[in-house]
């Protein structure tokens, strides 16, 4: 196995871990909003995807991505299927040549995409977008401008999806179940949005153990919640006008 | 020939109406698919890619093959079928129609010796429009 491949493994054992932890947490926020299967849904497919990647003879980071995508499509259910595990087919091929920064950039933005394209949401809607979103966005801009280690950019990463778990709580619900819900949606945090947050804290401490650094403590006083692509920001508020579509 | 995938949460309702479509259908493929796998209630992406792959005839004449227009029934049906389209190398569109209607209009749609993907759609589309009372 390389590295890389191992790596990956290892992300998803400690992902897997971390959400059968987590299980009664996330079905309970889902029952307030959802049908109260969120937890168990993701338990169950991280489970076995964890079995999966661990069964791989030999796998480089994109055959354990790929077949943990694979598996998530197959065993989640429900809209996370396709949103967490399609997802992650598609980015995977980002992978291909191993995890650099330039890949993990390219990874992060395609996994994104799906999710945009996928579950037609945007910031604000109240989903897993309002974390991922601005986790993938301060990831890039960190690595690209800033000029981060990976691992302090994984940071930023994790503290930018922690503030938008929070910005979930007090908006209202636009996609999926919850939306049905209306303005009794507010109030919520949503479950997707929480998963997302846990599985990147879990890939931030995989990282940060590879490299054999201790964790970089995130700035979570920071109130902005960065919801531009760094490519748009400078782009004249033209990213602000299609809000509007 | 056009083929057509019928995606239900349920395999029976999938089964059921591929049978209605069927006796509209002449010689056209029609695949059904539906539930999680386990006997439950859901869709796979996977076994959506195999039905495409089976509604177009693959490993058939592939001269045969013009396409797959996809009915979907309701909620994550639309994602996972979406996923199983990018998925697949063959050409499938997934239709934005009421599943039953759209599929029966489909598979009269699929028996025009010059049937197209995107003419196979629009039949399937104008289910929309139908009223029944």
């Amino acid at each position: 196995m390389t590295d890389d491949g191992a790596a990956v493994v290892a992300a998803v054992e400690a992902v897997a871990e971390r959400i059968e932890a987590e299980r009664d947490h996330l079905t309970q926020l889902d029952s307030a909003i959802g049908d109260a299967d969120h937890g168990g849904n993701m338990a169950r497919g991280w489970a076995e995807a964890a079995d999966a990647a661990r069964d791989l003879d030999d796998p480089d980071a994109e055959a354990v991505a790929k077949t943990v995508g694979k598996t998530l499509m197959a065993e989640v259910g429900g809209a996370s299927g396709p949103l967490f595990g399609g997802s992650l087919v598609f980015a995977a091929g980002e992978l291909d040549e191993g995890i650099t920064p330039e890949t993990a950039v390219a990874f992060a933005e395609t996994y994104l995409e799906k999710v945009e394209d996928r579950g037609d949401a945007r910031v604000g809607d109240q989903t897993m977008v309002d974390a991922l979103t601005p986790a993938v966005h301060t990831f890039k801009k960190s690595i690209e401008v800033d000029d981060l280690p990976p691992v302090e950019a994984l940071a930023k990463a994790v503290d930018a999806a922690e503030r938008g778990v929070a910005f979930t709580v007090p908006i209202r619900a636009r996609k999926g179940r919850a939306s049905y819900l209306g303005w009794r949606s507010v109030g919520h945090q949503d479950p997707g949005a929480t998963s997302t947050l846990f599985i990147l804290e879990e890939v931030l401490d995989v990282a940060a153990n590879r490299v054999g650094v201790d964790v970089p403590e995130t700035d979570a006083s920071s109130p902005t919640i960065p919801d531009e692509d760094p490519d748009e920001a400078a782009d004249d508020g033209s990213a602000a006008a299609s809000e509007d579509d | 020939m056009v083929g057509i995938v019928v995606v239900s949460h349920s395999e029976r309702a999938a089964e059921g109406i591929a049978e209605v479509a069927a006796e509209m259908a002449g010689d056209t493929r029609i695949e059904p698919v539906g539930g999680d796998g386990k006997g439950g209630i859901g869709t796979v992406p996977d076994a959506i890619e195999d039905a495409i792959d089976a509604a177009a005839g693959e490993g058939s004449d592939a001269a045969d093959a013009d396409g797959v227009v996809v009915l979907v029934d309701l909620g994550s049906a639309v994602m996972n079928a979406d996923v199983a389209v990018e998925l697949s190398e063959a050409e499938a569109v997934i239709a934005d129609a009421p599943v039953l209607e759209g599929a029966v209009n489909a598979a009269v749609a699929a028996t025009d010796p010059s049937a197209t993907v995107e003419s196979v759609r629009e039949q399937a589309e104008a289910a929309r429009d139908i009223e029944k009372l």
